[in-house]
């Protein structure tokens, strides 16, 4: 699957960047820490977006390109940020067999946005996940850390109403 | 290292130990076919093509990238190997657009010279998933069509040598494609125009823009006066797209067809070149008896030019401010020639052709209309031009040899090795000579600035002027010098850049040799050598010698350096972002 970039406006803090600032600062010079620095600033911003790959790109004095190449390749790095609430839907088998599919088409519906996209509010964003080890509340999907199981797509519109989306 | 005794197809042979299979099977004149591997640039063993069968080995191997051993026997041909090469190929197939008919490199495809040699022909073999990619035609020079690209990563290989890496693979798997990071379009990132991907792509999947269709209006429209003029390196590079041996110089022929194209005029930007000398070794002496920017370092070459504005914004000051030969070709003759002639500037259509796919874009830049009008209209390149001779039906190999028109059909040996990585710095060391001490250089072969390596430096003594040079061809090479005077550790006084590695002969605009001839002959050499040899047989072979250029410095321009020089000949640069 093709990763989602955002056009959400960045917003990082002078914080964030002093923290990044220190991360390049400790692995400067050696090239073969550049996905480590990658999986640090994702942990400081959630997300890598433009600002924060030539951020990296000028600090390990790596070609934009290659971060980016990086960034699209492991699973593990998202190009879109992560909302205040974020919506993951268990893919495994389980769940994809009991109907997962359906509920991400739903919430696509009603959120507006695609899988691995935020809201422009910054406020939601959608994601497929992995098993999530819930197989016999299949199909389960969760928000920020409750989960939800045995659902249908009938379900969605009563779930995204409690957070007040 | 010494010598390892090996047997391939059943012929012993004692190779040099460490090399690869692949180069070994050349000692025993065997081509192994690849689409991946450029010698020393890229070298992954991605493509699967070169696989080979070596006994005792559990899988077949990549030719490219596995060292032969003592002892070891190899088949290049096997049913096995064929039956291999003939599956990844039917893979490639499978997800490329297969768009021979027209494709500009059908004939020169080394894919579909492949699937024809393995007999590829079955298309239900090949039917697979397809992705459609849009094409990027964003950029002033190339388009890259993803849906011919067999991801062989040459062009990225290629953009890295130049030190820019504005492509890559991004994604994975079935979604893998080249892009730039974030996907942006080409013209949006810090791209130098230099062309080195096209020549390096073994499909059609990056190509220059096509400018042939304009030329040819202009040619056919009656109103216009469509001058036509062709840089150094033309000469010894474009024989190759009639299938002459590399290294044959075509100035004849050249002339001949394009007088049978239809130009009005077909005249040399040799003699611009000369012109550049005048200005550029003129700015030099300026600079030095001023105090002022040095190292000065030349202009001739606007992948380069770009580069130093991405990259190097800061000491733009450096750069000559000298317009390309290119352009002051067309600014002569939008202004002199137009005023000799009694001709319209609007009504003139200046056509270049060259070895570059940045004097597409160098075309566009601001401050390069001396006359009001663009000085070039219409930039081709050296393969263009060979498209249009070909579909004029103009039988090239048998052109009488005819000789460029008057009056800027002189031009000295100092102009002609413009096309090779050096030949900019020998040119201008014959002139600076002549102008800082009043004599004529004893000897004008400034050897120790030619050949083919990466840096050259030398020191002249020049009455008691210490000139310390420098020459690096190609980006990647630019920078090592360009860190050096951001650092204060250059001594140089001039230095000559050009973008592409080895000089215009390589550059990006000139005919496509497939990989086997990059990977195992010095191509630039022997294309650099006619430029060589047409100097040495030139009896003029300094640039102030033209007696056309003393006439338009007599009549017209003043002196170099003058201010109507200035306004016509000079140019200003922008500094660029490296991130847009």
């Amino acid at each position: 699957m093709l990763k989602k970039i955002s056009n959400i406006p960045f917003k990082g803090t002078p914080e964030q960047q002093a923290k990044l600032e220190a991360v390049i600062a400790e692995c400067k010079g050696d090239k073969s820490m550049l996905m480590h620095v990658m999986q640090e600033a994702q942990e400081i911003y959630g997300y890598l977006p433009y600002e924060v790959q030539v951020m990296i790109a000028e600090g390990m004095d790596v070609p934009l390109e290659k971060v980016y190449g990086v960034s699209t390749f492991y699973a593990q790095f998202a190009l879109s940020p992560k909302g205040e609430y974020n919506i993951s839907v268990c893919l495994g088998t389980a769940c994809y067999v009991k109907g997962a599919q359906e509920l991400i088409d739903k919430l696509s519906e009603c959120l507006g946005i695609e899988s691995g996209e935020c809201t422009p509010d910054g406020r939601v964003s959608l994601e497929a996940c992995r098993c999530i080890g819930a197989c016999g509340l299949a199909p389960v999907l969760t928000v920020n850390d409750e989960v939800y199981g045995k659902l249908t797509e009938k379900d969605i519109p009563d779930i995204l109403a409690k957070y007040g989306i | 290292m010494g010598n390892v005794n090996i047997k391939i197809n059943g012929m012993p042979l004692s190779v040099p130990a460490g090399i690869s299979i692949l180069e070994a099977a050349r000692y025993a004149g065997i081509e192994i076919p690849t689409l991946c591997y450029l010698k020393k640039i890229n070298e992954i063993g991605a493509c699967r093509i070169c696989m080979v069968e070596v006994v005792g080995a559990r899988s077949l191997v990549s030719a490219c990238v596995f060292p032969v051993n003592e002892g070891m026997e190899v088949y290049t041909n096997s049913e096995r190997v064929r039956h291999s090469r003939k599956t990844t190929l039917e893979l490639i197939l499978s997800t490329h657009d297969k768009s021979c008919l027209s494709c500009v490199r059908s004939g020169n495809c080394e894919l579909q010279k492949l699937c024809k040699e393995f007999g590829v022909d079955n298309p239900n073999y090949y039917k697979g998933e397809m992705v459609k990619y849009d094409f990027d035609d964003s950029a002033a020079h190339m388009i890259r069509d993803n849906n011919k690209c067999i991801l062989c990563r040459r062009c990225i290989a290629a953009c890295d040598d130049q030190g820019i890496s504005v492509i890559g693979a991004n994604a994975r798997g079935f979604d893998t494609h080249v892009s730039s990071a974030f996907d942006k379009d080409l013209a949006d990132v810090s791209c130098i125009s230099c062309g080195q991907c096209i020549v390096n792509c073994p499909t059609g999947a990056i190509v220059e823009k096509d400018d042939t269709d304009k030329v040819l209006a202009a040619i056919n429209d009656p109103e216009k006066f469509v001058i036509v003029n062709t840089a150094p390196s033309i000469r010894a590079t474009l024989g190759e797209a009639f299938g002459m041996h590399i290294g044959t110089n075509v100035e004849g022929k050249m002339v001949a067809a394009l007088r049978r194209l239809g130009f009005d005029k077909v005249f040399d930007t040799d003699f611009a070149a000369d012109l550049t000398i005048m200005e550029e070794a003129n700015e030099l002496v300026e600079r030095v008896k001023n105090g002022g920017v040095l190292p000065m370092i030349t202009s001739c070459s606007p992948g380069w030019i770009k580069y130093c504005e991405h990259y190097y914004p800061e000491l733009i000051p450096h750069l000559s401010t000298c317009k390309s030969p290119q352009q002051m070709f067309g600014a002569t003759m939008k202004t002199y020639y137009a005023d000799k002639m009694g001709i319209d500037p609007k009504n003139m259509v200046v056509v270049g052709v060259m070895p570059c796919t940045a004097k597409k874009f160098e075309t566009k830049r601001p401050g390069q209309s001396a006359s009001g009008y663009p000085d070039v209209d219409i930039a081709i390149t050296t393969r263009e031009l060979a498209r249009m001779i070909e579909s004029a039906g103009i039988y090239f190999n048998k052109l009488p040899d005819e000789k460029f028109d008057n009056p800027f059909n002189e031009s000295t040996g100092a102009s002609t090795i413009f096309g090779a990585t050096g030949g900019v710095m020998e040119a201008a060391l014959r002139t600076a000579v002549k102008m800082i001490t009043g004599e004529e250089a004893p000897n004008p072969d400034f050897e120790a600035v030619r050949g083919m390596e990466n840096i050259k430096e030398a020191d002249y003594k020049v009455g008691d002027l210490d000139v310390k040079v420098a020459v690096a061809s190609g980006t990647k090479n630019a920078k090592v010098i360009m860190d050096k005077i951001k650092n204060g550790e250059s001594d140089y006084l001039f230095v000559e850049i050009m973008g592409c590695p080895g000089g215009c002969i390589n550059g990006g605009g000139q005919p496509i040799q497939h990989a086997v001839v990059h990977n195992f002959i010095d191509l630039k050499a022997r294309r650099a050598e006619v430029l060589y040899n047409a100097d040495k047989e030139n009896a003029k072979r300094k640039s102030h010698e033209n007696s056309a250029i003393k006439e338009l410095y007599d009549t017209y321009l003043g002196k170099p350096g003058s201010h109507k020089a200035h306004e016509i000949l000079h140019t200003t640069y922008v500094p660029r972002k490296k991130y847009n």
